[in-house]
């Protein structure tokens, strides 16, 4: 409990994911499929760059709103009406994503609006539904002496509210995250492109290389964003209210 | 000086208006601790509450050096009064350094000047700078993190403080340990101190001054001597205890009742006293060896004058006789 350095973190699930990775390769390489993925090269590179950019804004509308909604449930004033609506959010959290996406096609019709519009609120529900119980989880004796010592609710909010519910918002983003990238693909059955475009032809096709060169990438866009948030979580959340670091 | 005018709090959620705190006036003197004791339920916390406004008074005054904290923007009040809390209320996402420069930060100090302040303050209560500064509320001892708190409290040399129940979740032993550091903290500081307690031995050794309640009525307001010689009904009498004059011989020092005649008065074999040793162990003193008369002696053992079991009788004859602090 005492110790001021960061304890050391185990390297084992990284030598194993790599392993995993090569023994992947290998078998790729082995079966000729990697020459047939080589093939989907360029269109790889241009569906890549259309599912970041689904996955991108999607992704930080949902955080930037989602935080937002969570943070103004917890308002006091808003008391009476947060349980209901964490509720409503609970219960759309239950649709499938497909469900959805296949909603918004119906009242947006096809494109990249909808596939946005729709993953948007997919990953928009952990988000309120994190932001807002990690900040009502801060116990009220610590706003009690905030206010004691003279903070303005502002203050209390910035410097004592969310650093404290910080740690589980940050689980509420990666749930989230992992939501949508894991949604991204289904965005092009309404027409939003990205990656999904050759995996879901591939599996049609029964071209395996066409659809490999559409799953690898999503997979280790999955594995990068995950990664990412996880260290953001590890870095930005303050020491004493972190648990993977007060270890 | 902080003076409370009939000051009195209704909730709309009680039942029939009855008043949490009803029409309480008293006065606490400049660089005075008063001590706000009764059952839970009585209002002190409500009281306490009321003079930084946490708790907006139904009707009634608070005035703090004359200032009517009515008309003082309530945000900017609170960073004039030190505030501590039973639960601690150290912020967990900050550092010692951090929890304690809260309101110095608030207030627009450099960072330099909160950090030395932050040292001075560890110093004081005890704990190492060097090794405390940079550590999380986790890390601290139940102790120590109740030193902190306290520190926190002072950050900004606020003349007030407010203080709930502060060593309530301390354990015994370190409860005696943090009183004595405070007492001897206040004799210096000379803050002006109300302090919650439903503690009448923890009142009794803290209080200049004990403001006792009960369902929202300030039944008794008295130094602690005369409190505990003339309670001023069933109720006080029944609260402070029935060995109330046992709980009077700690506020009684030797010197107050010693005579100075330089002569051995008492039998030989008894053991001596010093002038500020209090009373409960000259009591015991009595008790064990059967004597009536003590030796009071100086650092270098030299008698410097005599006390008697008659002296002593005087004495609590005597209530409420100004106490030397």
């Amino acid at each position: 409990m005492t110790s001021g350095t960061v304890p050391q973190r185990s390297l084992l699930p990284f030598v194993v994911l790599g392993a995993i990775a090569a023994l992947i390769l290998f078998a790729l390489v082995a079966s000729g499929m990697w020459t047939d993925m080589l093939r989907y090269r360029k269109d790889v590179v241009y569906l890549t760059k259309q599912h970041l950019f689904l996955v991108g804004v999607s992704g930080s509308l949902a955080i930037i709103s989602g935080i937002g909604i969570g943070i103004w449930l917890s308002r006091p004033w808003m008391t009476r009406y947060a349980e209901a609506t964490i509720q409503a959010v609970n219960m759309a959290t239950a649709i499938p994503t497909l469900g959805k996406l296949a909603l918004m096609m119906a009242l947006l019709g096809i494109g990249a609006l909808p596939a946005i519009v729709g993953l948007w609120i997919a990953t928009l529900l952990p988000i309120i539904r994190n932001t807002y119980v990690g900040i009502r989880a801060v116990p009220e004796h610590l706003i009690d002496a905030a206010h004691g010592m003279g903070m303005s609710s502002g203050a209390i909010l910035r410097r004592v509210e969310l650093p404290n519910a910080l740690f589980v918002m940050f689980a509420g983003v990666r749930t989230a995250m992992a939501v949508n990238v894991g949604t991204a693909p289904i965005a092009f059955l309404i027409g939003g492109g990205g990656l999904g475009e050759l995996i879901f032809t591939g599996i049609d096709l029964q071209e395996f290389g066409m659809m490999l060169a559409g799953a690898i990438p999503t997979a280790l866009l999955a594995v990068a964003v995950d990664f990412m948030f996880g260290q953001a979580q590890y870095w930005l959340v303050p020491r004493g209210v972190n648990p993977l670091r007060n270890s | 000086m902080i003076r409370l005018e009939a000051l009195t709090k209704v909730f709309p959620s009680s039942h029939a208006g009855a008043a949490s705190v009803n029409h309480v006036s008293f006065d606490v003197a400049d660089g005075e601790t008063c001590v706000l004791l009764g059952p839970s339920g009585c209002g002190k916390t409500t009281t306490l509450r009321m003079i930084n406004r946490l708790v907006t008074p139904t009707s009634g005054k608070v005035f703090i050096a004359g200032r009517d904290t009515d008309v003082i923007d309530p945000v900017e009040l609170r960073r004039t009064i030190g505030y501590v809390i039973q639960q601690i209320g150290l912020f967990p996402n900050m550092t010692v350094a951090q929890n304690i420069g809260v309101v110095p930060r608030l207030l627009k100090w450099d960072a330099a000047r909160m950090r030395r302040r932050a040292e001075e303050l560890l110093a004081m209560l005890a704990l190492e700078p060097a090794e405390f500064m940079d550590r999380y509320p986790n890390e601290l001892s139940g102790g120590q993190a109740q030193r902190v708190g306290v520190a926190r409290a002072l950050a900004a040399d606020p003349p007030v403080l407010l203080m709930d129940e502060p060593f309530g979740a301390v354990d015994p032993v370190n409860r005696e340990v943090i009183q004595d550091e405070f007492l001897r903290m206040q004799k210096s500081l000379r803050k002006t101190v109300l302090f919650v307690s439903h503690d009448i031995d923890e009142a009794v050794k803290m209080a200049d001054r004990i403001a006792i309640f009960r369902l929202g009525r300030l039944e008794q307001y008295a130094a602690p001597d005369e409190l505990l010689a003339r309670p001023a009904n069933e109720f006080v009498a029944g609260f402070v205890g029935s060995d109330r004059t046992l709980k009077r011989l700690r506020r009684i020092h030797v010197a107050d009742v010693m005579s100075t005649e330089r002569a051995t008065c008492a039998p030989s074999g008894v053991p001596t006293v010093r002038a500020s040793d209090d009373l409960r162990r000259v009591a015991s003193l009595f008790l064990e060896h059967g004597t009536d008369t003590l030796d009071c002696v100086d650092a270098d053992g030299r008698v410097i004058g005599c006390i008697t079991r008659a002296a002593v009788a005087g004495r609590l004859a005597t209530a409420g006789a100004q106490e030397p602090l």
